[in-house]
């Protein structure tokens, strides 16, 4: 984003910025509709839910450390099934609260509510107090979803231990306690509340952008944010529609997924997938958006090639609705649709390609400067791009048949999401801290946090690649000596990692309470979206005046 | 609210509405799993959520109204409006692909077995007869989608009369549909449970009949906001937006009536003897 200000300089609305302090504590945080308050609890909410998520993978990788079963009996008083179930229970629960209470309403609720509205010259969302319900029904899931960890669940034990995926028959007939039911409303409400969302950023999108701020003058963190709400617009809906299938199998007798009645497991498989492929670009797509500005901004540069990285996002996200089957390649497809879906699939990596070649053309021959988020945005840029080219080799129907439910595909899907998408989340944490908290944060703890998290995350996550190698199974918390190797290694790296997350948290405390005030502008001249035209914070309501654009420079 | 405000958009005071609602929710469907599972005071969760969300959308709907009133629907605000709800419709439409994906998993492939006989409609199901009751509701969906659009017409012309008069049809032809859903419901030869064929059939057309139920409740709604002097010919966005559902739960119904009750009956099979 190339922009002139001169044209906008009264636009800050600097008159209303007191507001704030006519509400009441509830009013404010509770009935909220600002979209920067909301994106705040949203980002709180994340933080919180990280820390459980991040919680039960440090009890996974403590129980991997060596063969055996040491810790998780430890919870079930030495009952090695109910230790086998536990399991199950943590994985699940990780991946849930990963997938729906940690990254999407990090990126989404919180940084999208907070900059998307800024970046294109609006006061608010299109739909301030539907805004708050979005936030609201994303607590109740996580809600409903940590009741479900203390009720029956399977017999003689508690908590949903489906996986993720909730795929009968073990969701069905294996879980006959309310556990599973308790999940599958946590997905109800979650869906619908990213469903409102969805209407509420594509609405905004379409319809409040300031004067001359078109489409293809838009910054790509609003352009991914469109992309991303369109894909969860289209795709929840039918996991609404098919985890409600498990409902009524579970509950009154249907036979959508039993084959006793003529019913089709597999067919829960391509539902799920059907929702389930749209939703790993759901959770990328934000954080190429926010890695494109940070890119820019160390680059004093525009970003290269702007409209190509904006339609490789429409080309991904388009993309990404027909290649689900990808997900399902030992589960009897035909030879000729794992052929389409192989190539299908493998077709992505064109539009992905673009974007990663497209950011390091950026930084070509650009100024560049090294600050916390910059290291943040490289590190993205690294690891996506080795979980991308394992997932072009999973891509392979043929290979896949091997490597399927191995700790490859673990490796594979942790590159990608806890180690790009995550990345792209303190990637934005660094780079919006100032301008949402007025507070610098500390540049030498971010830069240790940033290593830390790096080295450590990769220990854990690429000798995986060698134990799927191996043949070591997803989703077992036992093992054989032989592969007690890589394991144990892979566990130690939870410990760095653990250790830059306690640099972080020390920095956020440290610099909300005696950080630097920020600048309305830290970043300088390559930061040109009109977020760093507002005072840090910005004013409750921020352009009272609407900026007019018209002289904004296009790419 | 941003007293300095300059431009046409809506910057809203705080609401309770939505905290309210989503513990509704949880209640709700808390109550619901538990009850389903034997807990004795799960029904009464479930009922005291399921009021709550109604309670909520009677609340929030009626702010609605007043801002519509109270002039706070600009045009730029309307053109929101007609944003959200044409996406919320999107959505829905998906959520039908979810049944009719089912649908046609089975019927497209009838499985061999016992329960279906690798034939669609399944050995042993007596399907409904499509050109007595699906075809008469059919019609009725269809002629009520006349007297909608000349209720839109006539509150259009400011013939308050004939809005009035357009509405009362519509929400009459639609609960005539509900009710011969229910009396062919209560008399089908084949049940919910148990077979491929009774989950996928009473669950894309009950999904189907609890839309049409909630879009006569839209228009009802709009009927009495007719009564009550709401709407003017320029600007009636909630009256719209209920012509807008009540178009669509049509449209769902008119691939119902095709997929299923067609070309899912021995009829459909008689015609179609490659998918036989």
């Amino acid at each position: 984003m190339a922009t002139t200000f001169d044209a906008h300089g009264d636009a800050h609305g600097h008159a209303a910025a007191h507001d704030d302090h006519k509400l009441s504590f509830v009013e404010r945080w509770i009935f909220s509709t600002n979209h920067k308050d909301i994106g705040t609890l949203y980002l709180i909410f994340a933080i919180v839910a990280g820390i459980v998520g991040g919680a039960l993978s440090g009890f996974m990788r403590w129980e991997l450390a060596a063969p055996g079963m040491q810790v998780l009996p430890w919870f079930t008083e030495g009952n090695i099934d109910q230790a086998y179930h536990l399991w199950n229970v943590f994985i699940t629960a990780h991946g849930l609260i990963m997938v729906f209470f940690m990254v999407m309403p990090a990126l989404i609720g919180g940084f999208a509510n907070w900059f998307v509205p800024i970046m294109i010259g609006a006061p608010d969302m299109a739909f301030p107090r539907m805004n708050n319900i979005s936030f609201w029904l994303t607590v109740a899931g996580f809600t409903l979803l940590t009741i479900s960890l203390f009720v029956p669940g399977p017999p003689g034990g508690i908590g949903a231990g489906t996986g993720w995926t909730v795929y009968p028959p073990l969701s069905t007939s294996g879980h006959p306690g309310p556990a599973v039911d308790l999940a599958i409303f946590a997905l109800h409400l979650a869906g619908a509340a990213s469903i409102l969302g969805a209407i509420n950023f594509i609405t905004t999108i379409f319809n409040m952008r300031a004067p001359g701020m078109t489409l293809h003058k838009m910054p790509l963190f609003a352009w991914s944010i469109l992309v991303t709400a369109f894909l969860l617009l289209l795709s929840l809906p039918v996991l609404a529609g098919a985890i409600t299938m498990l409902l009524t199998d579970r509950n009154f007798g249907t036979t959508f997924f039993d084959p006793a009645g003529g019913g089709d497991p597999i067919l829960y498989q391509h539902l799920f997938w059907f929702f389930g492929h749209p939703e790993v670009y759901i959770m990328i797509l934000p954080a190429f958006g926010i890695i494109s500005q940070i890119v820019a901004t160390f680059s004093r540069k525009p970003v290269f090639g702007y409209l190509a990285m904006a339609y490789a996002m429409v080309a991904i996200g388009f993309v990404g609705f027909i290649v689900w089957a990808h997900h399902m390649f030992t589960s009897g497809l035909s030879v000729n649709t794992k052929l389409y879906f192989t190539a299908a699939t493998m077709i992505i990596a064109v539009p992905t390609g673009i974007k990663i070649f497209s950011w390091i053309a950026t930084m070509w021959g650009g100024s560049l400067r090294f600050p916390t988020p910059m290291l943040w945005a490289l590190g993205f840029i690294f690891m996506f791009t080795v979980g991308g080219v394992t997932g072009v080799l999973l891509a392979n129907g043929g290979l896949d048949t091997y490597m399927h439910d191995t700790y490859y595909v673990v490796a594979h899907f942790h590159y990608v999401l806890s180690l790009g998408a995550t990345f792209g989340i303190f990637a934005g944490f660094y780079y919006w801290f100032g301008k949402m908290t007025g507070r610098d944060y500390n540049e030498l703890l971010g830069k240790l946090h940033f290593w830390l998290f790096f080295i450590g995350t990769n220990i854990i996550f690429f000798p995986m690649h060698f134990l799927g190698q191996q043949g070591m199974p997803r989703r077992y918390p036992d093992y054989p000596d032989a592969m007690a190797g890589w394991n144990e290694v892979a566990s130690w790296g939870y410990v760095v990692m653990l250790a830059g997350m306690v640099v972080f948290f020390v920095n956020v405390i440290w610099s909300l309470a005696a950080g630097r005030r920020s600048a309305d502008n830290p970043w300088g001249e390559g930061a040109t979206t009109l977020e760093w035209t507002l005072s840090s914070p910005p004013p409750f309501h921020q352009f009272e005046t609407l900026p007019d654009l018209t002289r904004m420079k296009a790419h | 609210m941003a007293a300095g405000k300059t431009h046409d958009y809506h910057i809203l005071p705080p609401s309770p509405w939505p905290i309210v609602g989503s513990v509704a929710a949880v209640m709700m469907t808390a109550g619901l799993a538990f009850w389903w599972h034997d807990a004795w005071w799960g029904k009464y969760l479930a009922g005291a959520g399921i009021l709550g969300v109604l309670f909520t959308m009677f609340s929030w709907w009626s702010d609605v109204r007043d801002e519509a009133n109270s002039g706070d629907h600009t045009p730029v605000v309307q053109l929101h409006h007609r944003y959200g709800m044409l996406l919320f419709i999107a959505s829905e439409v998906m959520f039908f692909v979810a049944w009719f994906w089912a649908y046609f998993n089975a019927a497209l492939f009838p499985p061999a077995g016992d329960a279906v006989g690798g034939v669609w409609p399944p050995k042993g199901i007596e399907v409904l007869d499509p050109f007595v009751y699906p075809l008469l509701n059919t019609l009725i969906l269809l002629l009520s989608g006349t007297t909608v659009t000349w209720a839109h017409h006539a509150l259009i012309h400011n013939d308050r009369e004939g809005l009035k008069q357009g509405l009362w049809l519509t929400i009459i032809l639609g609960v005539i549909f509900s009710a011969l859903q229910a009396y062919e419901y209560a008399h089908a030869e084949f049940g919910f449970s148990g077979n491929i064929y009774g989950a996928t059939f009473f669950m894309a057309t009950g999904f189907h009949g609890f839309h049409v139920i909630i879009g006569t409740i839209f228009l009802a709604v709009c009927l009495w906001r007719a009564y009550a002097g709401d709407f003017t010919p320029k600007q009636h966005f909630g009256f719209e937006a209920a012509a807008w559902y009540w178009h669509f739960v049509d449209v769902v119904w008119l691939f119902l009536f095709l997929a299923i009750y067609i070309w899912g009956s021995d009829f459909g099979r008689a015609a179609t003897p490659y998918f036989g």
